[in-house]
């Protein structure tokens, strides 16, 4: 009898790119900030895995993709700690840190329901300021602060 | 981009000084043909009978004319027009927007789509720096000075938009203040800190009595009954400060009770006869700083 497999097999990607350590809550937050819904390449998204450094974690695999670092720092506003592996021929060949960015422009939402941008097609943009672990958002328009992201629907 | 006037923020100390000196001139000679030929608009999306005269007053004086609506009723935004759109189609027609809106950031927002400079004349809860402004030419012009002043704002320190932006301008002039508000009104955190981080002084205090006689400065406000959503709790604080003649017996001499106006209760007929009410030439005094907001924004002074 064919002993039972006891782990998921998630495959290695040969090319692209590896985010690790996401906290579990914001896993679909960083696919939303990515907009991965909308994206061609072969991807693995896991979530709620078991870690030792953070209880449940998330990853995310995609194939053949290469982000701008633009783009990934921008993961810092839902998950600052997350890590970013390149992989190349199935090694990492570099890991990222994610900066915080000085300036968001879209990707989130203002959650003051009286601010323009919650009330005219108008792009939102913020200022970020660093609290601790947590990144806030200062909008531009209301000049109000965000506590939580909340991410714009695409 | 021309240079705008959105937030309190947007000005630094020299031009808030610049400003003030313009004012002065301005209520030294109150008729100044420089906008001969301009043309002002006023768009006033929601209604603010005050600030929209004293803007329209401002602008005439300086011998421009005024085109623009005081509320939206009658115009094709009630149709469903965006607010980028109607700010276009204006934007072709004059030299400066002054406008008023409900939605905060809007102001910003239009500065950012036409070409011209654009006055902040109130987005929603956010800022009205105009009156900021205003503020602190009453202050210079009863104190001699802007530097070192104590001033006791009293009454919504939570909502109090106002005392925010009075606040933040105050903090080019090493001032020292006193928060004299209920509980559940105080100065937000955020503000407090803003002053930590600069290690300007504060006390805070519930009692109206106790700090009037160790300011300069009596910065009153209205407890707005459309910042808050139960009318339970705007019942509890409406009339929590009410200062009449009576109390005023041991202030300073060059002691001035500022009020943006309108007041309800909290400051009674009897103050207006002292020598310490000063809250109707701070009212006149905003005209002059706005023909000198309007003047300096189009490049004449």
């Amino acid at each position: 009898m064919a002993e039972k497999q006891t782990q998921l097999k998630v495959s290695a990607i040969k090319d692209g790119t590896v985010l690790d350590h996401i906290p579990a809550r914001s896993l679909f937050q960083v696919v939303d900030i990515l907009d991965l819904a909308h994206s061609e390449n072969p991807i693995t998204i896991g979530v709620n895995l078991e870690s030792k450094s953070q209880g449940r974690k998330g990853i995310i695999k995609i194939a053949d993709r290469f982000f701008a670092d633009e783009e990934l720092n921008r993961i810092a506003l839902a998950a600052p700690e997350a890590t970013v592996n390149i992989i190349r021929d199935y090694e990492v060949v570099q890991k990222k840190k994610i900066d915080i960015p000085a300036t968001v422009v879209g990707i989130a939402k203002c959650s003051n329901p009286m601010c323009v941008t919650n009330r005219q097609d108008v792009t939102t943009r913020f200022a970020t300021i660093k609290d601790g672990k947590k990144v806030k958002l200062l909008c531009h328009y209301c000049e109000k602060t965000t506590e939580d992201f909340i991410p714009l629907r695409h | 981009m021309p240079k705008s006037l959105i937030s309190i923020r947007d000005f630094s100390k020299e031009e808030i000084l610049h400003i003030m000196e313009v004012a002065r001139e301005m209520e030294a000679n109150k008729s100044q043909k420089l906008l001969d030929g301009k043309v002002v608009a006023c768009l006033f999306f929601e209604p603010s009978t005050r600030t929209r005269l004293s803007f329209e007053t401002a602008a005439n004086r300086l011998g421009a004319r005024v085109i623009g609506f005081s509320d939206v009723t009658n115009t094709s935004i009630s149709k469903g027009e965006t607010l980028k759109d109607t700010i276009k189609m204006v934007s072709n027609y004059v030299d400066i927007i002054v406008m008023r809106h409900p939605l905060e950031g809007a102001a910003r927002y239009a500065s950012e789509v036409c070409d011209l400079p654009v006055v902040n004349a109130g987005d929603g809860a956010n800022q009205h720096p105009s009156q900021t402004l205003l503020d602190l030419y009453t202050i210079l012009q009863t104190q001699g000075r802007l530097e070192n002043v104590t001033i006791n704002m009293v009454g919504d320190l939570k909502y109090g938009r106002t005392v925010h932006s009075l606040l933040q301008a105050m903090s080019h002039f090493n001032p020292n203040f006193i928060f004299t508000a209920p509980d559940a009104l105080r100065m937000p955190e955020e503000y407090k800190s803003f002053l930590d981080n600069r290690s300007i002084p504060y006390i805070e205090t519930g009692s109206l009595q106790e700090h009037l006689g160790d300011c300069d400065i009596l910065y009153m406000t209205r407890v707005q009954q459309e910042r808050f959503s139960d009318p339970m709790e705007y019942e509890k604080y409406k009339d929590v400060y009410r200062l009449d003649a009576s109390m005023l017996g041991g202030v300073r001499e060059n002691m001035k009770i500022l009020h943006p106006l309108p007041r309800v209760g909290e400051i009674a007929a009897d103050v207006d006869d002292t020598p310490y009410a000063y809250y109707f030439k701070q009212a006149e005094n905003g005209m002059y700083v706005r023909m000198a907001i309007i003047a300096y924004l189009l490049g004449y002074k």
